[in-house]
């Protein structure tokens, strides 16, 4: 039953998976956007407090959550290779960690844009909005300690070892803004009880959060394939896959 | 004749202490920066020392973090650059072990210092002595987690050429909490509300760091010295 | 549909129009990105290939 687990921590088994799920990431993902869009840009009312800013919704919430998806992903990925030695586990934190990145970057700016015109200001020392940087500051940490080692199976675990140990930040990002009085505004869709959004902004949002989730195990796969070639170069594998 | 793990640990810190002692200009350099860093915010902003106050905790806190940050690069630098640390961890009392004892003792030396030299910092920024006593507990909290997290950090990046400024990529975005709760306590103190939430978050950090952090160090350095 | 009104998404279009924008940004440099490097790891995968081939030969 478990066999399809322990296929997962073979190289030339994730690289072929790989590359036969990136298409159908990739369609989902135009699919799921493409309604979200559409629907979330022109068939959702206004909000009565917000009018039509509040749109930005539809692509702040799924980049923060993605932000923070990745980031669990990676330190995952990392945990794994860590403890049971598993090389795949490495590929896939290097290749979520510049995704994950990206996204958190697209959350802080939509945020600073939809803070503006609701706040009056494109910043605040907010809780939820230091911690999501602190987040940044942790990828770009682990990105550039990877990168720091001549032998990169050493720095493929030093950087584990700090995704893993970051990913404390991930549950402070979450909580802050029930743990502290926060500008920003409290859980709507990941939290115990129905939803307190009516279902016409909803759906919208839940299709761009699938989309965008799509979208990551779409542009994952892709960037896992090079990283497993680049771990595996000298195996008999790569040679055959490559040469076709 | 083995030695029993308490004893090893004394003989450790005391080496460390010796060999800081033997430098004595390399262990008052992160005391002299974290002055002269606390000195440059009032002369940069020529305040008026009532208002100096109010930026008095998070001036203070930022130069502590920033000092610290300097003499951790040779936390485990010098050991590992001429085979110590290896044959230490060779010795049978464990790598775990060897780490508490250099980082419990580069606390002393570095943290320590700190809160015993910060009523002067302190007053020279216009903080009321009542709110001294809060200050210099969050400051030893603060310094020691500091310490564990650098640990941790310098564990990483031993070895590395420049691995000081990657040191503090990794170890500031992890004391930011800190930070914020320890400069927090102090501003309590400051304007006289009760500053102990704070300083039991503090605590409550100090501890979690504490207990967890050496396996994360001792794992570091396994990872960069094998 | 694609009116003046909806252009101007009630005033905040200065807010909302850059705010997707740079979304689509951050998305298409992502998949741009990626498949760059999968390329460059399969050009060096190949070249090792063919060291390796002409080593044994």
């Amino acid at each position: 039953m478990w066999t399809w687990f322990y296929k997962l921590a073979s190289p030339p088994y994730v690289y072929g998976v790989a590359a036969t799920l990136v298409p159908w990431f990739l369609g989902g993902a135009a699919l799921a956007l493409g309604y979200g869009l559409i629907a979330g840009l022109a068939i959702a009312p206004p909000d009565y407090q917000q009018g039509e800013a509040f749109r930005m919704i539809y692509v702040h919430v799924p980049s923060a959550i993605l932000s923070l998806t990745v980031y669990t992903v990676m330190a995952a990925a990392s945990a794994v290779a860590l403890i049971w030695r598993i090389k795949v586990g490495h590929a896939v934190a290097a290749a979520a960690a510049p995704i994950g990145a990206s996204f958190t970057i697209l959350a802080l700016v939509t945020g600073s844009l939809w803070g503006r015109p609701m706040w009056g200001t494109y910043w605040a020392w907010d809780p939820r909005l230091t911690s999501e940087l602190i987040l940044l500051f942790l990828y770009v940490g682990v990105m550039s300690l990877r990168s720091a080692f001549e032998d990169p199976s050493r720095g493929d675990r030093a950087a584990a070892l700090l995704a893993t140990v970051g990913v404390v930040n991930v549950p402070i990002v979450h909580f802050s803004v029930v743990w502290w009085n926060s500008l920003h505004q409290g859980a709507t869709i990941v939290k115990l009880g129905a939803p307190s959004m009516p279902g016409s902004m909803l759906w919208p949002l839940l299709s761009m959060w699938l989309g965008f989730m799509l979208f990551f195990a779409a542009v994952l796969c892709i960037r896992l394939q090079g990283e497993v070639l680049n771990r595996e170069r000298q195996s008999t594998w790569v040679r055959e896959a490559v040469k076709a | 004749m083995s030695v029993g793990a308490l004893s090893a640990f004394n003989l450790l810190v005391r080496r460390e202490l010796c060999l800081s002692f033997r430098r004595p200009d390399q262990l008052l350099q992160p005391l002299v920066f974290f002055l002269i860093v606390t000195t440059l915010f009032p002369l940069g902003l020529s305040l008026q020392l009532s208002l100096l106050r109010d930026m008095a905790p998070g001036v203070l806190w930022v130069a502590a973090l920033l000092s610290s940050l300097l003499s951790l690069d040779g936390l485990f630098k010098s050991d590992a650059d001429d085979g110590t640390l290896e044959q230490l961890a060779l010795c049978g009392q464990g790598l775990t072990l060897i780490v508490v004892a250099k980082t419990f003792a580069h606390w002393l030396v570095s943290g320590a210092a700190l809160v015993l030299v910060s009523p002067v910092v302190g007053t020279a920024l216009g903080i009321p002595t009542g709110a001294f006593p809060t200050m210099m507990l969050s400051l030893g909290l603060g310094t020691l987690t500091l310490s564990w997290l650098g640990a941790i950090g310098a564990g990483l990046t031993v070895g590395l050429k420049r691995g000081n400024v990657l040191l503090s990529l990794i170890v500031l975005p992890l004391a930011m909490p800190l930070l914020i709760f320890g400069a927090g306590a102090t501003d309590r103190a400051i304007s006289g509300t009760n500053a102990a939430g704070a300083l039991y978050f503090l605590a409550a950090l100090c501890v979690f760091t504490c207990t967890l952090a050496p396996f994360a160090a001792t794992t570091a350095l396994r990872i960069t010295l094998e | 549909m694609m009116s003046g009104s909806f252009w101007a998404m009630g005033g905040y279009a200065r807010y909302v129009w850059p705010c997707f924008g740079f979304s689509c940004v951050v998305l298409v440099w992502n998949l741009w990105s990626a498949r760059r490097f999968r390329v460059a790891a399969q050009l060096r995968a190949r070249r090792a290939a063919e060291m390796a081939t002409v080593d044994e030969s």
